[in-house]
This record gives C-alpha cells, sequence and structure tokens, in this order.
C-alpha cells in the first residue's frame, strides 16, 4: 500500500511526468515564476498585434502602440476583408496547400513504406535522395524553375497565363516536391518501429504491396500522420517565397505574400496590417491548438526512435 | 533471431511480386522520385552550371568561367555582409536558442502543473508565418510608436531599432529566435517523453543528482534529437529570408545570402547566372553540413 506503487506497464509512457511527486518545494515556485515570465514575454508581441489591429491609426501614432486605449473597433477587420479582399487570398491559399498536403503525404507515406517495410535494395539511397534533397536551400532551386515554368506551355483551362509559371500549378508542384523529403524522412523513422510480424501475417495471407501498404501500414501510422498534416500545413500555409518567385497575378497571391499588399507604397497603416497578420495568423494557431495532443504524440514516436 | 528470420522470410518475398506489385511500385515510387528528381535535384545542378554563365533568362546563355565567382568575392559590396549576417544567425539561434529551448523542454518535461498551457505558448510563435514575425517586430521596433522605446522610456532621441544599420540585425535575430526557441523546445520535449523513466529512476536509487541525472543520463539518450535540432538550426540559418524581406527586402544591414539570391534573379537586371552563383555558395555550404549529417544517419541504419 505504498504511493509509490508502480503503474501498469500499458500506462508508463502517459503516466511518467508523475513518477516523482513531492509537493511543493520552494524550487517549484521558481520554475513556475520563470517559465510563466517566458510564456508572457513568448505572448506579448502577439498580443500586441492584436490590441494594435483595433485601435485606430492616428491614435497609435499620436500617443504610439504602447497606450491605453481610446477607441476600439473592427473597423480594420472590415477594412482587410472587404476592400483588400483578404478572402480571395485565402481561398488562394487553400487551392495550394490542400492538394499540397495531401499528395505530398500519400506520395510520401508510399516511398516511406517502401524505402522502410519492403527491405528493396537501393533503399538507403533513396532516402538519402529525398532527405538530403529537403535539406537544400530554397534559393538553390529557384533560378532553374523560374525558367524551366516560364517555357512550359498549360492550356487555358489550367492556367489563364498558358504557361507553367503564374499558376497554381507551379507553386503546388514545388511545395509537393519540396516537402516529400521531409514527410519521407519522418515516416521511414516512424514505419520502423512498427513490428514486423503484422505485415509478416499479411504477406502468409497473400496481401499483395498494395494492400500491405493501405490497409495495414498505413492506419497505423495514423499518429506520425496527424503530427505531420499540421507541419505541413503550416508550412505551405505560411510559405512566402514560391508565389513570390513563381506567379507575377497579384490576384493569385496566398495569403501571406498577399499582407504585402496591404502596404501602401508612401503610406502604410500599420494598424489595418496588424488585422491583415492576425487573420494570417488565425488558421494555422486554430489548427494547432486543435491538433497539438496528436502532434506531440506522433513526433513523440517518429523523431527519437 | 526473430528478426534474422524475419529478413530472410521478407527477402524471399521481394521474389514473389506480383505483377500488380511491380505496377503500384513502379508508379508510387517513380511518380516522387521523378517529382524530386524534377523539383529538387534537377534545378540544383542547372543551378551550379548556370552560375559559370551570364544570362539575363532571355537572350544567349554565355560561358563566362568563374567570372561570376570573381565578381561576388571581390566587387559585390553585399556579399561579405551577408555572409557575416547568416552566419551570425547560425551562432545566435546555436548558443541561445537552443540551448534556452532544451531548457524550456526540461523544466516543463519534469512535469509542471500548466504544463500544456506552457507548452503550447511557447510553440505559439513557430506556426507563424514568418512574413507575420517581420511585421510584429516592426510594431515593437519602430522609431517613433514602437513600444520597445516606449517601454524603456526612450522617446525623446529614440532609438530606430530597425533603421539603424549597426543594430536592427540583433533585432531580427531576436524575432528569428523568438520562433526557433519554441521549435527546439517541442522537438525535445517529444525526446524527452521517449526517454525510459526507469533509467531516471536507477540514476535516482544510485544518488545521481538531479543534473547529474540530466547531464549523464537523459542528454546522451537524446542525441538523435541533438542531431535533428542541429541540422535544422543549420538549415534554417541558411535559409532566412522571410523575416528580412517582411522587414526592409534584405537592405540596409540586414544582407543575407537568400535575398540577394532572390534579388538578382527576379529583380529588374535579372542576373540569372549571378544569382546562381550566390545560390551556389549557399548550396555548397550548406551541403557541408548535410553530408557530416547524412553519413551519422546511415551509419545508424547499419547498426540498426
Amino acid at each position: 500500500m505504498t504511493v509509490d506503487t508502480a503503474p501498469p506497464p500499458t500506462a508508463v509512457p502517459a503516466s511518467a511526468p508523475a513518477v516523482r511527486r513531492k509537493g511543493p518545494r520552494p524550487g517549484r515556485i521558481g520554475v513556475h515564476v520563470f517559465l510563466m515570465g517566458v510564456s508572457i514575454a513568448f505572448l506579448a508581441p502577439l498580443l500586441l498585434a492584436v490590441y494594435a489591429s483595433f485601435r485606430p491609426y492616428e491614435e497609435t501614432s499620436r500617443y504610439g502602440y504602447f497606450s491605453l486605449p481610446r477607441h476600439l473597433s473592427f473597423h480594420y477587420y472590415k477594412e482587410a476583408f472587404s476592400d483588400s479582399g483578404m478572402t480571395k487570398y485565402f481561398v488562394n491559399t487553400l487551392i495550394i496547400a490542400v492538394p499540397g498536403v495531401i499528395v505530398t503525404l500519400f506520395l510520401a507515406s508510399f516511398v516511406a513504406f517502401a524505402v522502410s517495410r519492403l527491405r528493396m535494395r537501393g533503399g538507403i539511397v533513396l532516402l538519402m535522395l529525398f532527405t538530403a534533397g529537403n535539406l537544400l536551400p530554397q534559393q538553390v532551386i529557384v533560378t532553374p524553375l523560374y525558367v524551366v515554368f516560364n517555357r512550359i506551355p498549360l492550356p487555358y483551362w489550367m492556367s489563364d497565363s498558358m504557361t507553367m509559371f503564374d499558376s497554381y500549378w507551379a507553386v503546388i508542384l514545388v511545395q509537393i516536391g519540396f516537402q516529400i523529403g521531409f514527410c519521407v524522412f519522418v515516416l521511414a523513422n516512424f514505419m520502423r518501429t512498427l513490428p514486423q510480424e503484422i505485415l509478416e501475417a499479411a504477406i502468409v495471407d497473400g496481401a499483395g504491396v498494395w494492400t500491405q501498404f493501405w490497409r495495414i501500414t498505413l492506419p497505423l501510422c495514423r499518429p506520425a500522420i496527424a503530427a505531420l498534416c499540421t507541419l505541413e500545413f503550416t508550412w505551405m500555409y505560411n510559405d512566402f517565397l514560391w508565389a513570390l518567385v513563381f506567379m507575377s497575378d497579384g490576384d493569385k497571391l496566398p495569403i501571406t505574400s498577399a499582407l504585402n499588399n496591404l502596404r501602401g507604397e508612401f503610406f502604410t497603416d500599420y494598424n489595418l496590417l496588424a488585422a491583415g497578420s492576425v487573420i494570417v495568423a488565425l488558421p494555422t494557431l486554430v489548427v494547432f491548438l486543435l491538433l497539438q495532443r496528436h502532434f506531440i504524440a506522433g513526433l513523440t514516436l517518429g523523431s527519437t526512435k | 533471431m526473430a528478426l534474422n528470420t524475419a529478413r530472410r522470410s521478407a527477402r524471399r518475398g521481394r521474389r514473389r511480386f506480383t505483377r500488380r506489385d511491380l505496377v503500384v511500385l513502379g508508379l508510387l515510387l517513380g511518380i516522387p522520385v521523378l517529382l524530386d528528381i524534377a523539383i529538387v535535384w534537377g534545378p540544383t545542378l542547372a543551378s551550379v552550371v548556370l552560375s559559370f554563365t551570364s544570362w539575363d533568362g532571355v537572350g544567349a546563355i554565355k560561358w563566362v568561367g568563374t567570372q561570376n565567382y570573381a565578381n561576388l568575392f571581390t566587387n559585390y559590396p553585399p556579399f561579405w555582409p551577408a555572409v557575416r549576417h547568416n552566419l551570425l544567425w547560425l551562432g545566435f539561434l546555436g548558443l541561445v536558442s537552443v540551448p534556452f529551448g532544451l531548457l524550456l523542454a526540461v523544466l516543463i518535461d519534469r512535469g509542471v502543473r500548466f504544463s500544456r498551457f506552457y507548452q503550447s505558448t511557447l510553440y505559439m510563435p513557430v506556426v507563424l508565418s514568418l512574413a507575420v514575425v517581420g511585421f510584429i517586430a516592426q510594431l515593437v521596433f519602430s522609431r517613433d510608436q514602437g513600444v520597445l522605446n516606449a517601454l524603456i522610456g526612450n522617446t525623446k532621441n529614440p532609438t530606430d531599432w530597425l533603421g539603424d544599420p549597426k543594430l536592427n540585425i540583433w533585432m531580427i535575430l531576436l524575432a528569428a529566435a523568438w520562433r526557433h526557441t519554441g521549435y527546439v523546445m517541442i522537438l525535445y520535449l517529444a525526446g524527452l517523453k521517449a526517454v525510459d523513466p526507469s533509467l531516471k529512476e536507477a540514476a535516482a536509487i544510485d544518488g545521481a543528482s538531479e543534473a547529474q541525472t540530466f547531464f549523464r543520463v537523459v542528454f546522451p539518450t537524446l542525441r538523435p534529437v541533438n542531431v535533428i535540432v542541429g541540422v535544422i538550426t543549420v538549415i534554417e540559418s541558411l535559409r532566412a529570408f522571410d523575416i528580412v524581406y517582411a522587414v526592409n527586402h534584405g537592405r540596409n544591414g540586414l544582407e543575407v545570402l537568400s535575398v540577394l539570391v532572390t534579388d538578382n534573379i527576379i529583380g529588374e537586371a535579372s542576373r540569372i547566372g549571378f544569382g546562381s552563383a550566390i545560390a551556389v555558395v549557399l548550396l555548397a555550404v550548406s551541403m557541408g553540413f548535410v553530408v557530416t549529417y547524412l553519413v551519422q544517419e546511415i551509419r545508424g541504419e547499419k547498426s540498426r
């Protein structure tokens, strides 16, 4: 009947932090003060942007951003949505990010499966090809792609610029090609931790490669896929460079690059820009907060074993 | 033993691929491999080739040998500052963000109350677009209305944190570290959760202090995470682009290599050969790190 009974083996990962609990110590309070201080420091800039977005420009330009509010309103949010067409740019982002994430995860999970489960010859070479590719700086591949995309014709129904350049296809394709590497890396690590016996049994039952992948391996990878989904969506959503380089038509820009449109040539209303930034930041924050439990779980299993 | 038999039977299985299996393999391996070559490796090689030419993207491609590199090193004023800034970036993230992120992860992992709150708050900046981070940096650091000057009561003779070419890189580094720390923390947190608790218990029974337990027992098991964090930090520092671009398009004290590449390509001059030469310098540095990392990975692979 001691307090320190060992937890049942299945519960070990979940209850790991509760291994030692000695009641409040002065050290604990110090830790809380420190963590609280850091948390506030980390949140402050974000809250500042939210605060600024509710205040009129005249007020902040007169009294500075660090002053008590005199007027608060949703004016800039309305302006950002109606005048600057944030909705349109948001849709543009989804046109790029949603197929991007789905195709990337699908292709990458099969490569990871082949590399880690099928024990093919050349598996390591493939793994290296993808992993190293993702680690290259984007700027290295920008120039040739820019030139090539300018020369690939597309029919009008696919791209109103009639070339690969200045079309969603270019950006989606680059996102997929560039991000596959990271997903292959994480998923291959994850799949390696799955017991081989499950596949053995399936093979004995006559399952083909596709069944082994789609029906058996993939469902087991749900935590890793959920984590990657959050990460990849955030990355593709936040990307700035590809659209900047591969698009010239302002109407097709994704939301991050469109933030620049809120900047005037001679006069910039920073409070409007603050509202725009909050609008841009909100979806990724929501996705993260909703999925964070899966996110940590997926990373735990993926990155270290 | 079990692993060996599994391996053997899997090897036998390989010969048993049916025609349908081969089609699936060919398609689903072929498409990503082609894509990777077309989008990543092909252009990388092309960049190297283009860096030895002079080209404006439209006219004839002229072979100029190493002239672009000679110009770059001797007669392109923003180049060396950019190199310095990228190195500074690496040093700052590596020596400030990474240890700080590790410290936060260790504190949170000890199972303090509200750990979920701390964890989400500290990670929050990571999900922000760097363009947004760059903009928020302006709100904080701007000369006349910025919060920092107001906070330190410096409104009479305000410091131009982002305009002063001696100061601004440090402010940008703070903003970059704000984001990087949370990323590092999450990775370490994930790593720490995977550490076998019985290791810690054993160390405690042997009378090890908390610090000893961490440095002698826990930290060594974090090696794979350390490697990942190291690689991400290097890559992040070399790729640095969005923040400076959002602040002032990478001028006046904020030159970085990636902005120079972009400027030369999509700028009006469209000096593609020259821009590629800068990109190749970036490539050479990062390949150094990437290859070291992969060699380690493969060693790990063989011992598995």
